[in-house]
Formats: C-alpha cells, structure tokens, sequence
C-alpha cells in the first residue's frame, strides 16, 4: 500500500526550534525582517540564540525551565 | 583532477601503493603481507575507499572493482568493524527520537573548537584546518551512499537535509566548496586529499569508520546514527571556531565556512534525530542498536581525534560540557 504521508511546513521541536519548510520572512521584535535562505530553517523559540531569529544550538545548553516546550 | 597515491606508511601501503602504481592487476603479494594495524592498516583502507569517491591519478578507474583489492578491503573493514564494536555499549531503554540529544550532552568528549575559541595560535588552527581537509573536502559525500537503502520517509528526509549540505542546488553554497575557498583564502592548499600526508591515525579512522557505514547496506543503520550524532555536536563547536578565527584574525571566507554551519547544524540535527533517524526506525525498527552504535563511533573517534591533537599542542583539556553550561545560564 502506498500512503500519503505527513509532511507539515511548521514542526515545534520539543525544547527546540521551529522548523520552517519553504521561503519565509521572519520579523522579529524590533520589527527587523530576515528571509530564510535554506530549504528547511530553524527559528529560535528560547530567545538566547547569538544568531536571533535563527536557532544555533543554544537551546541546549539551557537549563529545562527556560527551554521552550 | 584527483590526488595522487599518498606516501606509504608500512609494509602493506608500501606493497599496496607500489602494485596499484604499477598498473598489473595482480595484488597476491600484497594479500601475502602479514597482518597489520595502525596507520599503515587505516591508510591502506582509506586508499581503497577513495577508489570509490574520486580515485588516484596514478591508479587506473578498473580497480575500483578489483576482486583482489575487494578482498583486501574486506579484510581491513572486519577488523575496524571489530575494533569500533568493541568500544560501544548500547544504551539501554533509551528512545533515538527522545534521548538522542540528552544522550550526546553526557557522552560528548574533547573538543578542538573550545581550544581554538580560547587559547590556540596560528599555526595550531591552519594545522587543524588542514587536518580537517580530509573529511570537509569530502563533507557529507559518505552518507550519501545510504539514500538509495532506505525507505520511502527516511530517504526524503535525508536528501532534504543533504541538499543543504549540497548548497540548495547553488554550487557557491555547497559545504566542501565554502571549506576549499575558506582553504585558499589562508594559502593553504585546497585540492582534495592534498594533506593526508600529515594527517594522523585518527582523522584515518573517522573517514575510514564514515565509508565503512556508507557503503554497507546492512550498515545503514549506524551510518545515519553517525550523521545524527555528528550533526548535533556541531553547531555550537562550529560558533567557538567562528570566535577563534575571528581572535587570530583569519580570512572571512574560513569564517564563513563556520558561520554556516552554526545556523545549517542547528536546522540538520532536529532534522537528523527526528526525521531521518525517526523515519528510518519507524520503517526499520530494529536498526535502533546500529544507530546508536554509529552514533557513539561518532562521538568517541571525534573524542580521541581531540586528545591527540590537543596532547600534539600541549593544550589543556577541558571536560565534556562541564563549563559549558553556565556560559548560557
Ligand atoms: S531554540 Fe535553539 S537557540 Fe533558541
Ligand atoms: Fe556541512
Ligand atoms: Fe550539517
């Protein structure tokens, strides 16, 4: 049988980033406009990336209460 | 143009290297050398290995099947294989999709990059550049013989994660380029495989241990685990690289190699762990073991690879993740 599969645009990464498939422009808070340039991007949702709004890994350093859900 | 045969490191590169020059297709003499390990046992894999990716001017493209060359090789990958298993300990009760970064963080050793952040000098970082040559030179090529051995899910996921290794169709963004441009902007020598010469036993093992997963179907497991691990233990190296680069003062575009795989690294390991890893034991689950036994071979080579170049420059080894923690908090 061949199934059709799940494949959403926006997956929340447990902890983690967003992940955003396809071409965005992301604003962020100081009303800065940043267009993705890769396939698939992940977006910071901790607010400590050194790269904001892109994720870089920070995330993971963090202690469990200030890491997103 | 491809490299040229590397110098022998002992008896069987010294007879494997001089038949595959020779042009005769009869490698008897070199089955005969007796059993050998070390550097001469991994430059010798390595080389038949590199049959398979982009070859020797001075080998003849026929040996690349060569039956006797194949047996050797066979010969070689048991004992790596071998030697590889024997370090592993399967984490038991563990979930791939859950653990995996959990996991890293706990088994995650030396690091290169927090010396070169913090302390290294020129001539350190060009050397670990150089170094480092043999695999980004090559950068994601091993893993990419493992798309035609998977399902329908795991196989889309892992080229959406290589095309961004391959540049997102853009030959100027593709990741060994960036690495060869980042090479010459230094003066140092860009050509594939031009520094193997100096590269020591362990930057043999890493590639050897990649190719090994790579080209094994029944490996297949392990490969993607090694990518998984090796992504997530990226980024945030590839950030205290960008900061030592930058201390030293080294060219933008070796910078920018780094800068890349800051943000690339960070989208690659969720895609890594979850999808690919995710859909690989989804459809496969009993592959759970290789994944993590490639994950682990990971970790561990690139944790000796650390300890022999740190002991080489004298440097202090910082523990695994210890410090780490609070320049965040
Ligand atoms: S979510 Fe990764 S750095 Fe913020
Ligand atoms: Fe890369
Ligand atoms: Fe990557």
């Amino acid at each position: 049988m061949s199934a059709a599969f799940e494949h959403p645009d926006v997956v929340l990464c447990p902890g983690g980033p967003m992940l955003l498939r396809g071409d965005h422009v992301v604003e962020d808070a100081d009303g800065v406009r940043h267009r993705t340039t890769r396939a698939v991007t992940a977006v910071c949702r901790c607010d400590k990336s050194a790269s904001f709004p892109w994720c870089d890994g920070t995330h993971k350093v963090l202690p469990d209460r200030l890491r997103p859900a | 143009m491809a490299m040229q045969i590397p110098q022998a490191r002992g008896p069987l590169t010294e007879a494997l290297f001089g038949a595959l020059r020779s042009g005769s297709d009869d490698f008897y003499p070199v089955l005969a050398v007796g059993p050998v390990e070390g550097e001469d046992a991994a430059l010798a894999l390595w080389v038949l290995y590199e049959l398979h990716y982009r070859g020797f001017d001075d080998v003849s493209d026929e040996m690349e099947w060569d039956p006797q060359l194949l047996r050797l090789r066979v010969a070689l990958e048991r004992d790596l294989e071998q030697r590889l298993r024997e370090r592993f300990t399967s984490p038991q009760g563990l979930s791939v999709v859950e653990d995996f970064f959990d996991w890293v963080a706990e088994h995650d050793g030396a690091s290169v990059a927090d010396h070169v952040q913090r302390a290294a000098d020129r001539d350190q970082v060009l050397e670990l550049l150089r170094v480092r040559s043999i695999y980004h030179l090559k950068e994601s090529d091993p893993v990419a013989w493992v798309v035609p051995r998977l399902g329908v899910r795991a196989k889309a996921a892992l080229t959406e994660l290589q095309y961004d290794e391959y540049g997102n169709g853009d030959p100027n963004r593709l990741h060994h380029h960036l690495y060869a441009r980042g090479l010459e902007a230094c003066g140092l020598e860009a050509a594939y495989g031009a520094h193997l010469d100096e590269v020591p036993l362990e930057v043999l093992e890493q590639n050897n241990a990649m190719s090994l997963f790579g080209l094994h179907r029944r490996l297949r497991g392990a490969a993607l685990g090694h990518l998984a691990a090796f992504e997530a233990t990226s980024s945030m190296p590839s950030r205290r690289m960008v900061q030592g680069l930058e201390r030293l003062g080294l060219p933008a575009e070796i910078v920018e190699y780094y800068a890349e795989h800051v943000e690339a690294d960070a989208v690659h390991e969720q895609l890594a762990v979850r999808a690919i890893c995710g859909a690989l034991l989804d459809e496969e689950p009993e592959l759970a073991d290789d994944v993590w036994f490639g994950a682990f071979t990971c970790l561990d080579l690139e944790d000796r690879f650390a300890r022999t170049m740190l002991d080489h420059w004298g440097a202090d080894r910082l523990g695994a993740g210890e410090d780490r923690r609070e320049e965040v908090a």
